[in-house]
């Protein structure tokens, strides 16, 4: 899936991209322990193949899916994004992904599919995370669906023209840019079409501090620290964060007329 | 248990004292071999924070370790543990001002009043301030009862550091709960030793 030749995007941002070493080294994957360096240290023994991915809920198309053919039709290209973690750090990451509104739109949703909700991988054998209770496992996260079928979600299957690493959220992982990093669940093994809001993993850790839209807005403080500024990997002082994390033009239109500060 | 007074002074002390400067030469290491992790700045600035309530933790340990051990000599490390805590914080501190805010005081101002962990952690230095400035022996002697009274202040010291790093993580408190354990241990001796001697 690491194809080389990957078109690039216009969505593309032409800011500098973080280092290789640094994305593949300072990783959230609570599944692997809860510091940055754990991944990347443990992350190896999570078995990526064979990798299905189930789907179900409200679509007509429902099944279990064998990654490559789930990969088969869609064209890989690269999307240079900004990703912003809820911790006040950020990176610019060059993912290789196709849309995941194509994938969406071959499960056929019915009606009554109002939210896309996700899972990682449930394996406590292989993910020593998932025998603590960091957080309660499998984790979920969610998207409405027109947040789902917005052309700047991506499904990410490597960066830097390279296959994922485990610890980046190998096979497949969603990347939903303009969203704290933690929305963006990894090594994803189902899809459910939901009519029901789904209870994504932080929310339900602490609903108090870790809501469903999680957009990334500077106005909208973390309960205990401020949202203002980030940290740009590579870099000593901090930069301002943007609203929406800079992609205002393409996103903010799914939330007129909504209190972002009520709908954090 | 006694060690002879020059053994002591000359070797135990520069001992301790080269073990607390430690955790800094690490850094400067960690930062000249760029070895801390994609985000150095941050691990600087944590870990700053973290020696500080280590050591100030340690400081604590010393009184209740003189009585197991019935060596009072350890007590004369505790100015120099003390300090170290205070140095810890100091550099901590100045890190949070001008790297984390960017010397930018109404943000600082704002921060401070608005988060509750930021509050606990100001708390905290403002406690152990008055400590280091009154840790001569000059003070000491000048102050005389006061001084003791005033250096209860080491307990909310304490206090508040724990909260300021409970309030600060995110999801896995295992750490801050380590922390807060000792913290419980070391107010349970003294309050045990004080029912005792009553």
């Amino acid at each position: 899936s690491g194809d080389a030749k990957a078109k690039t995007s216009n969505y593309s941002t032409t800011e500098k991209t973080t280092s290789y070493k640094s994305i593949t080294s300072y990783c959230n994957y609570y599944e692997f322990g809860t510091s940055k360096r754990d991944p990347a240290k443990h992350a190896h023994s999570l078995v990526t193949s064979p990798w299905t991915v189930d789907v179900d809920g409200e679509c007509d198309n429902p099944g279990t899916y064998d990654l490559e053919d789930l990969l088969k039709p869609v064209s890989i290209e690269e999307r240079i994004y900004r990703f912003r973690c809820v911790e006040g750090w950020s990176m610019v990451i060059p993912w290789m992904g196709f849309p995941l509104a194509d994938l969406i739109k071959r499960m056929q949703p019915n009606s009554k599919a109002k939210y896309v909700r996700f899972e990682t991988l449930y394996d406590p054998d292989n993910m020593p995370g998932q025998r603590t209770d960091s957080l309660s496992w499998p984790y979920v996260e969610g998207l409405r669906m027109d947040e789902a079928m917005n052309p700047l979600t991506l499904l990410s299957t490597g960066l830097y023209g390279k296959d994922l690493l485990n610890q980046n959220g190998a096979p497949l992982r969603l990347v939903v840019p303009w969203k704290y990093g933690f929305k963006s669940i990894k090594s994803i093994a189902r899809i459910s079409f939901t009519e029901l809001q789904p209870l994504n993993s932080w929310q339900l850790s602490s609903s108090s501090e870790y809501g469903f839209y999680s957009n990334v807005n500077p106005d909208v403080p973390h309960q205990r620290w401020s949202q203002a500024k980030e940290r740009r990997v590579g870099e000593f002082t901090k930069r301002k964060t943007q609203l929406f994390n800079g992609y205002e033009k393409e996103v903010a239109e799914l939330y007129t007329g909504m209190d972002l500060k009520r709908f954090f | 248990m006694h060690i002879r007074s020059a053994l002591f002074n000359n070797t135990i002390k520069p001992i301790f004292f080269v073990l607390l400067l430690l955790p800094t030469l690490l850094l400067i290491k960690g930062i000249s071999f760029d070895t801390l992790g994609a985000n150095s700045p941050e691990y600087v600035f944590h870990s700053l924070g973290e020696w500080a309530l280590r050591i100030l933790l340690l400081t604590l340990l010393l009184s209740p370790l003189r009585r197991a051990l019935r060596w009072p000599q350890l007590l004369q490390l505790r100015r120099m543990f003390g300090l170290f805590t205070f140095y810890y914080a100091s550099l901590h501190s100045l890190f949070y001002l001008w790297f984390e805010q960017s010397l930018d005081w109404l943000a600082i101002y704002s921060d401070i009043w608005d988060r509750p962990f930021i509050t606990a952690g100001v708390l905290a230095f403002l406690c152990i301030f008055p400590l280091a400035i009154t840790s001569t022996k000059n003070m000491m002697r000048q102050m005389g009862r006061r001084w003791k009274l005033l250096h209860l202040l080491v307990y909310p010291a304490v206090i508040f550091s724990v909260i300021h790093f409970w309030w600060l993580v995110k999801a896995d408190i295992t750490e801050p709960l380590v922390y807060a354990g000792l913290m419980a241990v070391l107010f349970a001796e003294r309050a045990w030793g004080k029912l005792e001697r009553r």
